[in-house]
């Protein structure tokens, strides 16, 4: 028996010594496997395995250590320098981001392709006034920094936030389960964030997640985040989450995995997040890629990511070829694999438009055998965020 | 009385007579995590010793199940594909994947027994 892929810790296995969030012994304790990801030593599941963490946290609430990401701070004299620096690299419109409010956005290259997805928040706080909040992905961090500051005009500044822990908490009961140690968690919106105290620690908390469930992202200082994880296990509705099923919860949201569903080679529009993409922005341009971006956006893109959703059970993974009926490639799936929730196999691919339309009945080349699908819209589990 | 033996893979073969039952081991199931679907060979196909015998897919990965032996298979386990789980749940018993008519049991010869397997498995 040997692995082909695997997905969950498809990543750099880095040979030298694993990096260690502050969780780490909390998670060995609790019994979890864990795997180098994006040089960190991470928890793929817990004993109870990744079909009953996927479960758990779309009935209850999921705690999953995210600390492997990187924050950071945009420092700069007020929000319009900052939001304007950041603009400069990124197509979403961050000026009129309001104060106490998080965005999705992309870094993009001079060709428009994608060299990571970051979400960005700016504090309430008026003392905070002129700093933006970054959070991006582990594998891509020493790069994105380096990228950024080799951009920021001189009067802004990037602070890694290397001394902060990340943990999220995600599923239906994590409003109560938050709110009973964070009473100002329950009246924040999707896609907001406070600086609030968390079981008395102070905590950067946003309304946003990766799992298509309501729920929150919960920063603290790494000497301190292990108390807020502790006291959120106390909670009877809340367990902790490992990377496997981050994936497949994920995957059924319909959410992008950065090397995988995107990469430098794929532009947002191809993605399908013209959404992330605010209209001043698509108007005026000034983020690298932009006549590319605009003209996908005029003229449709040669290519675009879709879900698909194969027939019978068995899954088709990234790498799978995407095929017509009458055998012409028209792409390659990027994410796939099994549901829990969808109770069916369930991926995601790029294809040429004219084969982009839900409904369109394609093959999987799966094992060398045609695994029929059909191109259908995403999310494949509906999302239940808190608007 | 049926004698076992076992590949580095972690593969079984239960011996019956001039037949073998392959599936996977305890300690594998474990490795894998929660089996979400199992591809079986149609019967009648030969396989060699080695070669790719099944497919067995976990939520997050699609493994190969090697034949520990040549042979060809009489019979497949048909009932994992409405219950896949049940390869997390017996492996050693209703959890088998297929059954094979042994073409050289001489093959056999290069296996482990239980009790070497278990050896190997604690140095893992």
């Amino acid at each position: 028996m040997a692995a082909d892929v695997d997905v969950a810790a498809a990543a750099q296995a880095e040979a030298a010594a694993p990096l260690k969030t502050p969780l780490h012994a909390r998670h060995v304790a609790l019994g979890a496997r864990m795997v180098p990801f994006a040089g960190y030593d991470m928890p793929v599941q817990y004993p109870t395995g990744i079909l009953t963490e996927h479960n758990w946290t779309r009935e209850k609430a999921g705690l999953f250590d995210v600390s492997h990401m990187g924050q950071a701070f945009l420092i700069g004299p007020d929000h319009e320098t900052t939001a304007r620096a950041l603009e400069a690299l990124i197509p979403a419109d961050i000026l009129n981001l309001a104060p106490g409010k998080q965005r999705y956005s992309q870094l993009l290259n001079e060709e428009g392709g994608i060299l990571d997805d970051l979400m960005v928040s700016r504090s309430l706080d008026e003392d905070e006034d002129g700093a933006l909040y970054l959070v991006v992905n582990a594998a891509c961090k020493t790069q994105d920094y380096a990228h950024i500051e080799a951009r920021l005009p001189a009067n802004v500044k990037l602070v890694r936030a290397e001394h902060r822990g990340l943990i999220a908490l995600q599923g239906p009961a994590a409003e109560q389960a938050l709110a009973a140690i964070a009473p100002e968690a329950a009246a924040m919106g999707f896609m907001s964030q406070r600086t609030i105290r968390v079981a008395g620690i102070k905590a950067n908390v946003s309304r946003s997640g990766y799992t298509g469930e309501d729920g929150y992202e919960i920063s603290a200082a790494a000497s301190r985040i292990g108390e807020i994880w502790d006291t959120l296990l106390l909670d009877e509705s809340v367990k902790p989450i490992g990377l496997g099923a981050r994936d497949s919860l994920r995957l059924e949201a319909g959410l992008c995995l950065y090397g995988h569903d995107i990469d430098t080679t794929t532009s947002p529009v191809e993605a399908g997040l013209t959404w992330s993409i605010q209209k001043r922005r698509r108007e005026e341009g000034g983020f690298p890629g932009a006549a590319r971006i605009q003209r996908e956006l005029a003229e449709g893109p040669a290519r675009i990511r879709v879900g698909l959703l194969p027939e019978g059970r068995a899954p088709a993974r990234e790498g799978a070829e995407i095929a017509t009926p009458e055998g012409e490639t028209v792409g390659t799936v990027t994410s796939g694999g099994f549901g829990p929730t969808l109770n069916a196999p369930c991926a995601m691919g790029y294809v040429a438009r004219a084969h982009a339309a839900p409904g369109t009945r394609l093959d999987l080349i799966v094992r060398g055998r045609n695994l029929p699908a059909t191109v259908a819209p995403m999310p494949f589990v509906p999302n239940r965020y808190k608007r | 009385m049926a004698e076992t033996r076992y590949t580095k893979d972690h593969e079984y073969i239960r011996i019956e007579g001039d037949t073998g039952i392959v599936g996977i081991t305890d300690y594998a199931q474990g490795q894998l995590g929660d089996v979400v679907f199992v591809e079986l060979p149609s019967i009648g196909k030969s396989v060699t010793k080695g070669g790719e015998a099944a497919v067995v897919e976990s939520v997050k990965a699609a493994s190969e199940v090697y034949a520990p032996v040549s042979g060809e298979v009489v019979e497949v386990n048909s009932e994992l594909e409405g219950a896949p789980g049940t390869v997390n749940e017996d492996p050693a018993g209703k959890g088998w994947f297929v059954k094979l008519k042994l073409k050289d049991p001489a093959e056999l010869e290069g296996l482990m027994s239980e009790g070497e397997y278990q050896n190997y498995v604690k140095t893992l």
